[in-house]
């Protein structure tokens, strides 16, 4: 369960509401952090993340941002960058459906924040060092992967049961994808074996902070 | 079989038909979860448990196709088993596959491997069950039509589809942060069989679209019925 002890600080829900241009103050820190990411590499991120959080003490509405960052990454992987990499076939296939789901993740979450009454974080620019369908799909499973282990390692901090179930229906989507990605490149369908890994957050900053331009 | 089972919830020590006419709290949170779950089946065996007729529950929970532990003890627990038993199923549904030569070469190798996985879930809900101060429910006897290798690689995509519904109608009902980062962790590779399994049979492999649905116990119960011995 050492996925949620960044969690686990007092809550600061004041704090954590201050508005810094528009932005809470952790959805401040989490954009700050993920663009040092990509100046300095993801370890030099990682204890200033863990701090992000731990001040900010999650809540619901960040947990949502943060994924809302990592479905705008997914979608713009797929929507975008899918477009130039020359896909052909099944891999084209699952770029176009799968593009499609991570947009629908993008509205569901950013209607969701606003429901919750937070301010569903800008879409970040990205970029992507894929430059062929092997590469591309090598990446696609890092990324897929990776949300999985991010919206499990974060499910259990969420206060409202509705977001849960929400969060569980996407989660599982996300599962599918890295199955069929993992399988079309020749790897294990199930690389935790059976029982998918929860990540922290810093831990996701370590793989998909590094695409994150600005 | 029904005698049976009806005499596995008689005889169930601490079982749960004196424990909800004993304990009021215990009560009000089974029919909290009855009615959340909005389960036709599981909530008949629930009310008629809590009017406090030992045969009347018996009889209802044979009624609803149960005929296992499934649903036994209460919140979390009755949660746990309910798994359970899914697993059981799943573990016992693959050895049965793996026993039928249907498949060959990374085919075979990728379903006795999802057998392995679905046997470590039985495991670990056994201990979450023990843990949470509950007896674990009991293997069912099951009952699988292993007819050939298209229509196993279906059923076998038809069952991960509903063990990942399964677990998905059950998450926001676990109040155990333990059990439901377990339970999490098993929803996804429900999920991950459940793909793989669908590029095999060449069919969809995120049939609900982008957002998955949600099946209730008593819905999956009834689906799961007829592979019960």
């Amino acid at each position: 369960m050492s996925q949620m002890d960044i969690h686990t600080g007092a809550p600061d829900s004041e704090l954590a509401r201050i508005e810094v241009d528009g932005m809470t103050r952790s959805s401040f820190l989490l954009k700050g952090a993920l663009a040092a990411g990509a100046l300095y590499g993801a370890g030099a991120v990682t204890p200033f993340v863990s701090q992000a959080f731990a001040a900010g003490a999650g809540g619901d509405v960040e947990i949502l941002n943060f994924a809302l960052t990592l479905e705008y990454l997914e979608a713009d992987f797929y929507n975008v960058k899918g477009k130039t990499v020359g896909l052909k076939g099944q891999a084209k296939s699952y770029a176009k459906t799968f593009g499609e789901e991570e947009a629908d993740h993008v509205g569901a979450l950013t209607t969701t924040i606003k429901q919750l009454g937070g301010k569903p974080v800008a879409k970040p620019m990205f970029v992507f060092p894929a430059t062929s369908e092997k590469s591309f799909l090598a990446l696609a499973s890092v990324l897929e992967n990776a949300g999985v282990g991010a919206y499990n390692g974060a499910a259990p901090s969420l206060q409202s049961k509705e977001v849960l179930a929400a969060a569980g229906g996407i989660v599982q989507i996300e599962a599918r994808h890295a199955a069929a990605i993992n399988l079309l490149i020749g790897q294990s369908p199930t690389p935790n074996q059976g029982f998918d890994r929860p990540l922290t957050q810093a831990q996701v900053l370590a793989k998909a902070g590094p695409l994150i331009k600005k | 079989m029904r005698s049976e089972s009806a005499e596995q919830t008689d005889r169930a020590p601490g079982g749960l038909v004196e424990r909800l006419v004993r304990d009021d709290v215990d009560r009000k949170r089974f029919l909290k979860l009855a009615g959340s779950a909005g389960a036709a089946s599981f909530g008949a065996f629930v009310l008629a448990a809590c009017g406090s007729s030992k045969k009347a529950a018996s009889t209802a929970a044979t009624t609803a196709g149960t005929a296992t532990g499934a649903g036994s003890g209460s919140g979390d627990v009755a949660i746990a088993n309910y798994a359970l038993t899914l697993e059981y199923l799943e573990t016992e549904f693959y050895e049965k596959v793996e026993a039928s030569g249907f498949f060959k070469g990374a085919t075979a190798s990728l379903i006795k491997g999802f057998g392995s996985q679905e046997q470590t879930h039985v495991e670990a809900l056994k201990g979450a069950v023990t843990k949470l101060g509950g007896t674990p429910a009991e293997k069912p006897a099951g009952r699988f039509p292993i007819e050939n290798a298209t229509q196993v690689a279906e059923l076998a995509y038809t069952v991960e589809n509903l063990g990942a519904a399964a677990y998905l109608g059950q998450a926001a009902k676990i109040q155990n942060p333990e059990l439901l980062a377990a339970a999490l962790a098993i929803h996804t590779v429900e999920a991950r069989h459940a793909a793989t399994l669908g590029t095999l049979v060449k069919k969809s492999i995120t049939p609900d679209g982008a957002f998955a649905k949600p099946a209730d116990m008593s819905t999956v119960l009834a689906a799961v019925k007829p592979f019960l011995a």
